[in-house]
């Protein structure tokens, strides 16, 4: 086993699918300060800084990998991607389908998301959902080290175009570089096993669609991913005592979401709590509750979701952001409901 | 209209004193997130903010709260907006990077770029509402490779917007040089969407007050829109804490996992032609070599400089200096009182 960090995890299957294969170029804004080893090891010509412009970058990335690049195509963070939203909903997430799936366009974009550490609204989105609901698009969402690897190696191996999602709070480069800069007069509720853990010594990809039982119960099914996840499993822990015994599944990805694995849980335990820092409505924690139903079960069903625009003030956003008060409150419900 | 320095520099003293009274608070942990200071603006700020009056449109980037400041927003409110307060500028929802005040029909967003569209429709509310009035946008050279900020500068042509965009050019992308992702130069670039366009020392408060006086009395008069682009500096860095500045100026104690990182990268086994590998590195350190400009009390200062042109009135100067330091620290005092809105 080796003990690595969140990103640096990422950063190593990027460098060693670059090194493996000429192809694979990383653009976007910012990389040579943002992915200093990358530019060092592979050069500019291969790690290309882009303006501000990420409607131009992002559809030139889609051009790219339709004529045979395979691009890593870098945003700071994933409410820019508004920016670009022809580029993702019009034309990378289309050109399988509409060239009737002889052309492929593969590529990843790699952005962060979350909030936790008070930037307010506008830079603090999740978004995997909305995202999530575009046919064509598979969209990443790592909760640790390991699966950050597993993940954007399958991403980087895949043929269609990947959304790969780091949330700010595992990233310690990135909340170091937005919320802490240097300061230690700020606190932070980073989930330790998040932000750095053990990699198993062989590196394995995590296969795209795949869903991991993270916590075995018997009661409740929470699904949940990214941050969510620590979220769950604390409160999970918090509930034993009180003779609740909660099952915590990570989703990894949301588009394709892995159905058998979820649905195998909550025939088990006959309920079912989603934990989604995205919106509520419209949104992945409503798909979750279609899958179970689709399959035929008819659990109790309840959900702790972001509900609102995030507030900037920091007593505010912890109160909006799914919190393990918010997540064990919600399952003594549901306990006593059905 | 006579050029009242005195006036302008006491203006750009309180845009100073109001920015560096965040980055206290910053500093200690009261504001969260990122923190853009416009330390650098405040010449550029001062002289456009001269010629807005009621009913003008203003968008704002990320650097919003100097030209919020001299447009008159309370002080305290916008304070307390930052430290996340009930009874803040905008209830504590938007902090320092979206601050809002429909009073002032100013408003701010983190989005680079968005500034110039969203003026551009202050602007034709104006045409229709407010015969007169214009829209000004405010955004940096950064932004001005964002395609919506492009095709803000065809609109306001095409449709003949009483509209100033206000382009603070400080050489920087967050950390990427402007010049090296950007091709040929942007007043040309607006001369060909047909804009009236100007160039200045934005470092320079006369300067920008009167090429600024001229761009808002031809778009007042509804001679169309009008193109500013004003060289100024960045002080702080891209947001306060910048790595980048960090790394800069205290290479050996802030970079050390940087440099450890790249070279290790640099000598690995696998990778690019040496030749490559050198460019890489190459890159990084000019990068670095060029944030080494930018100092308080420089040429790259414009609070600086304008206190040498006015320095013969050194006891006015004095004067409004206190007058201003008690204003920011009465602020400062009311914003960190108990309160309903703790």
């Amino acid at each position: 086993m080796a003990r690595m960090k969140f990103s640096e995890a990422i950063d190593l299957a990027v460098a060693e699918a670059m090194a493996r294969d000429d192809r694979v170029i990383v653009l976007g804004e910012d990389v040579p300060m943002l992915r200093p080893n990358l530019l060092a090891c592979f050069g500019p010509n291969r790690v290309l800084k882009a303006p501000i412009s990420e409607a131009a970058f992002t559809a030139a990335g889609v051009g790219a990998a339709m004529a045979g690049l395979r691009p890593v195509i870098e945003i700071w963070m994933v409410d820019f991607i508004g920016c670009a939203m022809d580029a993702v909903l019009n034309h990378l997430a289309k050109v399988d389908a509409l060239s009737g799936g002889r052309w492929k366009c593969p590529l990843v974009i790699r952005t962060s998301c979350g909030g936790g550490y008070g930037d307010g609204g506008q830079h603090e989105q999740a978004l995997w959902g909305m995202l999530s609901g575009i046919p064509g698009l598979t969209v990443l969402v790592p909760s640790n080290p390991a699966d950050a690897f597993g993940l954007m190696k399958s991403a980087l191996a895949h043929d269609g175009p990947v959304i790969f999602l780091e949330h700010k709070l595992l990233s310690e480069r990135l909340l170091e570089y937005l919320g802490r800069m240097g300061r230690t007069t700020l606190d932070f509720d980073v989930p330790a096993e998040g932000i750095e853990a053990e990699v198993p010594e062989d590196f394995p990809s995590v296969p795209i669609g795949s869903a991991r039982v993270v916590r075995n119960g018997q009661d409740i099914t929470i699904v949940s991913l990214a941050v969510g996840i620590h979220r769950s499993l604390e409160a999970a822990k918090r509930l034993e005592p009180e003779g609740i015994s909660c099952e915590v599944i990570d989703l990894r990805s949301t588009r394709p979401i892995d159905r058998e694995t979820l649905t195998a849980s909550v025939s088990r335990t006959g309920r079912l709590l989603v934990v989604d820092e995205d919106y509520r409505e419209c949104g992945l924690s409503g798909e979750v509750g279609a899958i179970a139903l689709e399959a035929g079960l008819r659990p109790g069903y309840a959900r702790v979701c972001l509900e609102e625009t995030l507030p900037f003030a920091r007593r505010l956003e912890a109160e909006a952001l799914p919190n393990v008060e918010r997540i064990a409150a919600a399952s003594r419900r549901l306990l006593t409901a059905s | 209209m006579l050029v009242d320095l005195l006036e302008l520099h006491k203006n750009m003293y309180q845009a100073r004193a109001f920015e560096l009274a965040q980055a206290a608070l910053w500093h200690q942990g009261l504001i969260s997130g990122e923190l853009h200071l416009g330390t650098g603006e405040e010449a550029t700020v001062a002289g456009v903010v001269a010629h807005i009056v009621r009913g003008d449109g203003v968008a704002l980037d990320h650097r919003g709260s100097p030209v919020l400041n001299l447009l008159g927003v309370d002080l305290g409110l916008m304070l307390k907006e930052m430290l996340g307060r009930e009874d803040g500028l905008c209830r504590g929802r938007g902090g320092h990077m979206h601050l809002f005040s429909l009073e002032h029909l100013a408003a701010s967003s983190g989005i680079v770029g968005s500034a110039a569209p969203l003026a551009a429709g202050f602007a034709l509310a104006a045409k229709h509402l407010r015969p007169g009035r214009v829209g000004v946008a405010f955004f940096g050279e950064g932004a001005a490779n964002q395609g919506m900020a492009m095709e803000a500068e065809n609109l306001a042509v095409a449709w003949s917007l009483p509209l100033i965009f206000v382009c603070k050019d400080n050489g920087w992308a967050i950390t990427t040089k402007s010049k090296s992702v950007t091709g040929g130069d942007l007043i040309r670039r607006a001369e060909g969407f047909g804009l009236a366009a100007q160039k200045a020392d934005g470092l320079d408060v006369e300067t920008v007050w009167k090429t600024a006086g001229r761009a808002f009395e031809e778009a007042r008069r509804g001679h169309g829109p009008q193109f500013l682009l004003l060289s100024c500096s960045r002080l702080d860095g891209h947001f306060l804490g910048d790595p980048l500045l960090r790394l800069a100026r205290r290479p050996l104690k802030e970079g050390g996992e940087v440099w450890r990182k790249a070279a290790t990268a640099a000598f690995s086994g696998s990778g690019a032609a040496i030749g490559a590998r050198a460019a890489g590195i190459t890159i990084m350190l000019k990068t670095l070599k060029s944030v080494r400009r930018g100092r308080y009390d420089s040429r790259e200062d414009p609070v600086f400089r304008s206190l040498a042109i006015i320095r013969k009135r050194a006891d006015e100067v004095a004067r409004i200096e206190e007058e201003i330091d008690r204003m920011v620290s009465d602020a400062v005092e009311k914003a960190l009182a108990p309160g309903e809105g703790v």
